[in-house]
């Protein structure tokens, strides 16, 4: 079996991003059984199969404050902003979790979760998913990530691609449990093996630095249901920077977060540390990645094109316009 | 004043050696002749925060919560515990590899939860 399946998610630049954009390519599966089961889902869901473009938005931590990053919710609403420029709206922006920062207090919890939705709400797309990060559901089960946004689990079918949203952070442990395999099993059942998937969760389905709590314990369980399809993409946040990784033949991509970034991991020794928050470039490390399909395959050559969009504050600079930038109630 | 008679200061050495041992976290079992190393939990911290193991030595770890649950984890080390809340549990680990371990509480304690680790320095 080629060990690297193919991706209908297309997606690419060295951008440093707040959030990904990706554009579906349907029609690269186009032929065959691959391109009837596009089709048969499109019926399915009433939609027409054809290209779109979604975002991943990760790990806001609504209501974090103090060091690394003082910024608070400016990149979250920047990047907002952001996706409301963008020429091609998308589809959909998928939340791969920590939406908000935990706290003890319920009411304080609440009013958290109220900002969230408030913040996101002026994002001009139609759908808007999300899965719980450990912040927003390990102290109680994801009791109240429930009361404001529904079930962590779940599945939905978009153009004729299937979306299912794993929860592997309200069982307090980094695991996704057997009731949610079972379900997932059942969930993909009635597809066929070239069925286009993406998988959205909070933490990374495989050991990616397990001592950093980057793993989840069952991952291979969940990659052994979805090795049974060729084409898995995976999207994750928690890590709070951008990776790629192809874990048994599917693709697991990690968004940045909202807050602030954590190094490579394959580069540090010892625990885990933020990075520095740079006061002269207060939005490092984060920005969009906008990538936009022309609805034109043509073999050897790129349909794609690939905009890196930095989150910038040019007109703040120094000590003095930091602090501006973070007195402003709009930027 | 407090005088100490000649045949209790024996007793007294080795109830003062025993609470050093238990301070530093160390104590020796009696009835299975592996060393028991005491470690607790709390948020967000283990105490010790670092201990040293010897390669191929069985060592008992005893592990309590004083509060929450929390978890136990260090893959390389084939350890992953849960302490349940204001509870004791013990894990035998017969260390196979030497080096410096992270180990860490992976089950969601609050808000420090990310930085409450230990390190175990296999030799």
């Amino acid at each position: 079996m080629n060990p690297y399946r193919r991706s209908f998610l297309k997606f690419a630049g060295a951008s440093l991003g707040v959030g990904v954009l990706y554009s579906a390519y349907p029609s690269a599966l186009s032929q065959g059984e691959a391109g009837s089961m596009f089709a048969e889902l499109g019926r399915a869901s009433g939609e027409r199969v054809a290209p779109f473009s979604f975002v991943q938005l990760s790990d806001a931590h609504v209501g974090f404050s103090g060091p690394p990053d003082p910024l608070g919710t400016k990149a979250f609403e920047r990047a907002v902003d952001m996706i409301n420029a963008l020429p091609q709206r998308p589809d959909l922006v998928l939340f791969t979790g920590d939406l908000t920062h935990d706290t003890e207090d319920r009411d304080v919890h609440v009013q958290r979760m109220k900002q969230f939705q408030e913040i996101s709400k002026r994002i001009n797309v139609p759908v808007i998913r999300h899965v719980p990060g450990e912040h927003d559901a390990g102290l109680d089960g994801g009791a109240l990530y429930r009361e404001f946004f529904g079930e962590s689990h779940y599945s939905f079918d978009h153009r004729g691609v299937h979306f299912v949203a794993l929860d592997n952070v309200s069982r307090t442990k980094p695991e996704v449990g057997a009731e949610q395999l079972a379900w997932l099993k059942k969930d993909l059942a009635r597809f066929s093996k070239t069925a286009p998937i993406v998988v959205f969760t909070h933490r990374p389905l495989f050991d990616l630095r397990p001592d950093w709590e980057w793993f989840t314990s069952d991952g291979d369980d969940v990659m052994n249901v979805l090795s049974a399809y060729d084409n898995v993409t995976v999207l994750y946040g928690h890590i709070h920077r951008d990776d790629e990784h192809v874990v048994s033949g599917a693709h697991h991509y990690a968004a940045r977060s909202l807050i602030f970034a954590f190094p490579d991991p394959t580069g540090v020794a010892g625990p885990r540390k933020p990075l520095p928050f740079d006061k002269d470039r207060p939005f490092k490390n984060l920005g969009i990645r906008a990538v936009s399909f022309n609805g034109k395959p043509q073999p050897g050559s790129s349909s794609l094109s690939i905009e890196d969009i930095e989150l910038t504050a040019r007109e703040f600079r120094g000590i003095n316009g930091t602090q501006q930038f973070l007195r402003s109630p709009n930027v | 004043m407090f005088r100490v008679k000649p045949a209790k200061t024996g007793v007294l050495t080795a109830l003062c050696f025993s609470a050093l041992l238990v301070l530093t976290g160390v104590s020796r079992g009696h009835a299975d002749d592996v060393p028991v190393i005491e470690i607790a939990a709390r948020r967000f911290a283990f105490t010790p925060d670092k201990i040293t193991l010897k390669k191929g030595q069985t060592v008992k770890l005893r592990l309590r919560s004083e509060d929450v649950t929390h978890g136990f984890f260090v893959r390389p080390l084939k350890i992953d515990e849960e302490i349940p809340a204001g509870q004791t549990v013990e894990v035998t680990v017969t260390p196979q590899t030497a080096g410096t371990f992270l180990t860490i509480c992976d089950h969601f304690c609050g808000a420090n939860h990310g930085n409450m680790y230990m390190t175990i320095v296999v030799e």
